[in-house]
């Protein structure tokens, strides 16, 4: 979490939203979480566990690319 | 009883120096959704503004407050929002113990000055962004 929400205040464009997987169980099954901590970028690119910066940031910029590039 | 014991207190205290400006944390409660839950989660969030006079805090309840709710785009409870000079976009969902609770103080700092830490690189990146990013992190408390 700690990327994502800076990265929401550098950008007007991200947003970071932290989700308790045990507090919210239908949520976490929707999105297959079975382990954690597990990102979800615009339901569209996905990993889980701590990725440093860089290779977070190319998740990032994955998950706004046009399809199919 | 408290949920963050003296030395929990102490050690947060000492990470608030670095705030720099006002933070709102604004909290959604339901009673009749999650009432235990939301019951937890406010008093958290109350302990942790009491540490600091620069935090403020609000409630809201989603069944009441529904515009505002709408307009904070939360659509579970409980739920933190954490505000600095403007909504940066920052949500918790569930009360955030543990691990997830340093990432909330965490975000109060970042929120209190407006300033990520980021490279330079990754900033650029970020500015050049032409489209909307949803990054959803899911955690357990341990």
């Amino acid at each position: 979490m700690r990327l994502a929400q800076h990265m929401a205040v550098a950008s007007e464009r991200v947003t970071a939203t932290a989700i308790e997987a045990t507090e919210f169980p239908d949520l976490s099954r929707s999105y297959r979480v079975m382990a954690v901590p597990k990102i979800v970028i615009n339901d569209r690119v996905e990993f889980e566990g701590a990725l440093p910066e860089a290779q977070f940031l190319d998740a990032v910029l994955r998950a706004v690319a046009p399809a199919g590039s | 009883m408290p949920i963050l014991a003296a030395r929990d207190q102490d050690a947060v205290r000492k990470e608030f120096q670095r705030i720099q400006g006002p933070v709102k944390l604004v909290v959604f409660s339901q009673e009749l959704v999650a009432g235990d839950l939301c019951r937890q989660n406010e008093q958290l969030v109350r302990e942790v503004a009491e540490l600091d006079d620069r935090i403020t805090v609000e409630v809201l309840n989603p069944q009441i407050d529904r515009e505002r709710t709408e307009q904070y785009g939360v659509d579970q409870v409980p739920a933190i929002v954490v505000e600095g000079a403007r909504d940066y976009g920052i949500r918790f969902f569930g009360v955030p113990h543990g691990y997830e609770f340093s990432n909330l103080i965490d975000a109060i700092i970042v929120a209190s000055s407006g300033e990520p830490q980021l490279t330079e690189a990754t900033k650029a990146s970020l500015a050049g962004l032409t489209g909307d990013v949803h990054i959803k992190v899911f955690s357990t408390p341990t």
